[in-house]
C-alpha cells in the first residue's frame, strides 16, 4: 500500500503562522437570490473543518467561490495564503484541490488515463509515480486500467478522491465525499481522511452525514444561507444544550415534583416517558450524588442515572429549526 | 495569448483525440463523411466525356474540386458540437475548472483537437482524389484538373479557414446546447453559410486567390478570437453558474 507515501507527501506546514483559509463576510448573490451571506470563519493548517447545512444552504456555492469557480458578490477571503481575487485564481487552484459531489470523470478513459490528464493540467508531466500512489491510496490498484464508464458509483467516487490527491494540495475541499458509497467504502474514505489529518493536510469537508462530521472534524460550521455557528462539536453541544441528567426508574415515581424540587442541584425537570426523567443541572458531578441519595431515600428502584448525551445532530436540528422559526416570524 | 500555458492546451488536445477514438459515432462520422464527399467528385471526373475539351472541360473539373471544400465544413461540425456539451453530459466541467487550466486554454485545446483530424482528413481526401485522377483518369481530364491553379489554391488555403469557421460555430452551439444530438443538428445547420462561399468560388463570382484567402482569414481570426472569449464565459455560466 502506497497510501502512506502520498499522504506523507501531502503533509502541509502546520507551523505556518496564518490560517490555511480565512473567510471574511463573504456573500454571493445570484440576481435577487442570496446563496450565502456575510459568512466569516477561518480554518487552521492541518484542521479538518466540517461544513454542514441543509440542501440549498449555500455549501457547494461556498466551495465553488473559495475554489475560484465563481466570484463572490462581496467580502473577502484568503485561500492557502493567497487573497481570493480573479487575478489570483490560477495560483489558488494550483494550491488547492476540490472534489465535487459528482466525480465528473471521462467515462471512455481508464482510471489511469483520467488521472494522467488531470496530472498534466496541474503541470505534473512526469507524474507516473504520483498517479500510482494516488490510485493505491484509494485501493484501486487492480482497477487502474478499467474504463471509468464501467465502474460503480462508489468506485468513481474513489477515482475522484484519487484525483484530489494528485496535486499535493495545501487545502482539500471535499464536497460530500462519501455520497453514494457503501458502508465499507465510507469507512475507507474516513480512514483516508484520518490519514490525511494525521499528516497535517487541511481538509474542508461538506457533508450531510452528521455522524461523519462528528467523527472526522476538528470543528464544524453550520450554514443556512448565513453562518449559524462555528466550533468544536462538544463546544456546540455545551453552548446549545443545558447540562442534564437522565434518570430511569423501574416504576414511575409517585411524586417526582416533590422529590426533585427538594434537591438543591436540580434546576428543573421534565418527564420524558413513564419512569424516565430529564433533570436540568449546572454541574452533573455535584448533582448526580444528590439525586442518587434523594431517589434512594424515596425508595425508588433506580435503573440508571447518567449525563444526557446530545449529538451533533441535536445541535444541527436545533439550529436549523430555530432558523425555520425565524423565517416563519 | 499572454499567460496561456501550451502544455495544458496540449494535454486537452491529447485527451480529446484519445476520447474521440473511443466514441464509435465520432469515428464512424469521421470515416463516412469524407468518404462520401470523395465518391461524388471521383464519379463526376470519370463521367466526363473524353471528347470534352477546352473551357468546357475546365468548367466540368472545377466543380468536383471545389466540392471537396465541403469536407472541412461538414466534418468538424460533428466533433465541434460534441466538444463542450459532451463534457457537460459527463459532469466534467466542474472538476476541470478546479484545476489551474484557464478557460481560454481549454477552449483552444478543444478547438485544436477538432482542427487536427479535420485538416488531416481533408488533405488526405484531396491527396487521394488527385492521386486517383493522376493514375486513373484520362490524360486530358487529369491535365485539366492539375491546371486548375486557383481551385487547387482554394483547396489548400480555404480548408483551414472553412474548418475554423465550422469549428467556431459548432463549439458556440455546443456551449449553449443541452445535449449532444441537438448540438450536432444545430451545428450542421450553422455550418451552411460557407457553402455559399464555395458556391461563389465555383461560379467564379469570387476568384480563389491568395489575397482573398488572406482577407477571409483577416475577418475570420478576430471572429474566432471573440467567439473563443465568449465561449469561455458561456462555458462557465452554463456549466457552473446555472447549477449554483
Amino acid at each position: 500500500m502506497r497510501a502512506e507515501s502520498i499522504i506523507g507527501a501531502l503533509a502541509s506546514d502546520g507551523g505556518k503562522g496564518q490560517p490555511a483559509l480565512v473567510v471574511n463576510r463573504l456573500t454571493k448573490r445570484f440576481g435577487g437570490r442570496t446563496a450565502f451571506s456575510e459568512v466569516s470563519f477561518d480554518v487552521a493548517h492541518g484542521e479538518v473543518f466540517g461544513f454542514l447545512g441543509p440542501n440549498g444552504a449555500g455549501k457547494t456555492t461556498t466551495v465553488r467561490t473559495l475554489g475560484t469557480l465563481i466570484a463572490p458578490t462581496s467580502g473577502s477571503a484568503v485561500v492557502a495564503g493567497i487573497p481570493l481575487t480573479p487575478d489570483n485564481a490560477v495560483e489558488i487552484r494550483q494550491r488547492i484541490a476540490i472534489m465535487p459531489e459528482s466525480p465528473g470523470l471521462y467515462l471512455r478513459l481508464s482510471v489511469t488515463e483520467n488521472l494522467e490528464y488531470f496530472a498534466s493540467l496541474y503541470g505534473l508531466h512526469h507524474g507516473g509515480a504520483r498517479i500510482k500512489d494516488a490510485i493505491d491510496a484509494v485501493n484501486l490498484g487492480d482497477r487502474a486500467g478499467d474504463l471509468c464508464g464501467g465502474l460503480s458509483k462508489g468506485l468513481r467516487q474513489r477515482v475522484g478522491l484519487a484525483r484530489t490527491l494528485l496535486s499535493d494540495p495545501e487545502i482539500m475541499f471535499l464536497d460530500e465525499p462519501t455520497s453514494g458509497l457503501d458502508p465499507v467504502a465510507v469507512l475507507e474514505v474516513h480512514s483516508l481522511i484520518n490519514g490525511l489529518r494525521q499528516k497535517g493536510v487541511t481538509i474542508f469537508l461538506t457533508t450531510h452525514r452528521l455522524e461523519e462530521a462528528e467523527k472526522l472534524c476538528d470543528r464544524v460550521a453550520i450554514l443556512n444561507t448565513t453562518l449559524r455557528i462555528v466550533g468544536r462539536p462538544a463546544e456546540l453541544r455545551e453552548q446549545l444544550f443545558k447540562t442534564a441528567l437522565v434518570v430511569k426508574t423501574l416504576v414511575p415515581l409517585p411524586d417526582p415534583g416533590e422529590l426533585f424540587g427538594h434537591i438543591p442541584a436540580v434546576e428543573g425537570w421534565r418527564c420524558e416517558d413513564p419512569g424516565s426523567y430529564v433533570l436540568s443541572v449546572s454541574d452533573p458531578r455535584v448533582a448526580a450524588p444528590q439525586v442518587t441519595r434523594g431517589l434512594i431515600s424515596a425508595g425508588a428502584d433506580v435503573l440508571s442515572i447518567g449525563e444526557a448525551q446530545h449529538s451533533l445532530e441535536d445541535v444541527y436540528v436545533e439550529l436549523i429549526d430555530e432558523n425555520a422559526e425565524a423565517r416563519k416570524r | 495569448m499572454m499567460g496561456l500555458d501550451a502544455s495544458r492546451t496540449c494535454a486537452v488536445i491529447r485527451k480529446e483525440l484519445r476520447d474521440y477514438r473511443r466514441k464509435r459515432s465520432i469515428v464512424a462520422a469521421m470515416i463516412i463523411l469524407p468518404a462520401l464527399f470523395l465518391v461524388e467528385p471521383v464519379v463526376t471526373i470519370f463521367l466526363i466525356s473524353g471528347s470534352t475539351s477546352g473551357s468546357s472541360l475546365d468548367s466540368y473539373v472545377i466543380f468536383p474540386l471545389l466540392y471537396l471544400l465541403l469536407i472541412p465544413v461538414v466534418t468538424p461540425s460533428t466533433l465541434a458540437a460534441y466538444t463542450v456539451v459532451g463534457e457537460r453530459e459527463q459532469g466534467t466541467p466542474e472538476p476541470l475548472l478546479t484545476t489551474p487550466i484557464r478557460r481560454q486554454e481549454f477552449i483552444l485545446g478543444k478547438a485544436a483537437a477538432v482542427m487536427i483530424p479535420t485538416l488531416a482528413l481533408s488533405y488526405l481526401v484531396f491527396g487521394l482524389f488527385l492521386s486517383v485522377v493522376a493514375l486513373l483518369a484520362g490524360s486530358a481530364v487529369a491535365s485539366a484538373v492539375f491546371h486548375q491553379g486557383p481551385a487547387l489554391l482554394a483547396l489548400a488555403l480555404f480548408t483551414p479557414l472553412l474548418a475554423g469557421w465550422a469549428i467556431m460555430v459548432g463549439m458556440a452551439v455546443s456551449v449553449q446546447a443541452s445535449e449532444v444530438r441537438v448540438a450536432q443538428q444545430l451545428g450542421m445547420l450553422a455550418s451552411f453559410p460557407p457553402v455559399g462561399l464555395i458556391a461563389l468560388l465555383a461560379f467564379g463570382v469570387i476568384q480563389p486567390t491568395f489575397l482573398v484567402a488572406v482577407l477571409f482569414a483577416a475577418g475570420l481570426l478576430p471572429a474566432c478570437w471573440l467567439s473563443t472569449l465568449r465561449q469561455c464565459e458561456s462555458f462557465l455560466e452554463c456549466s457552473i453558474g446555472s447549477a449554483s
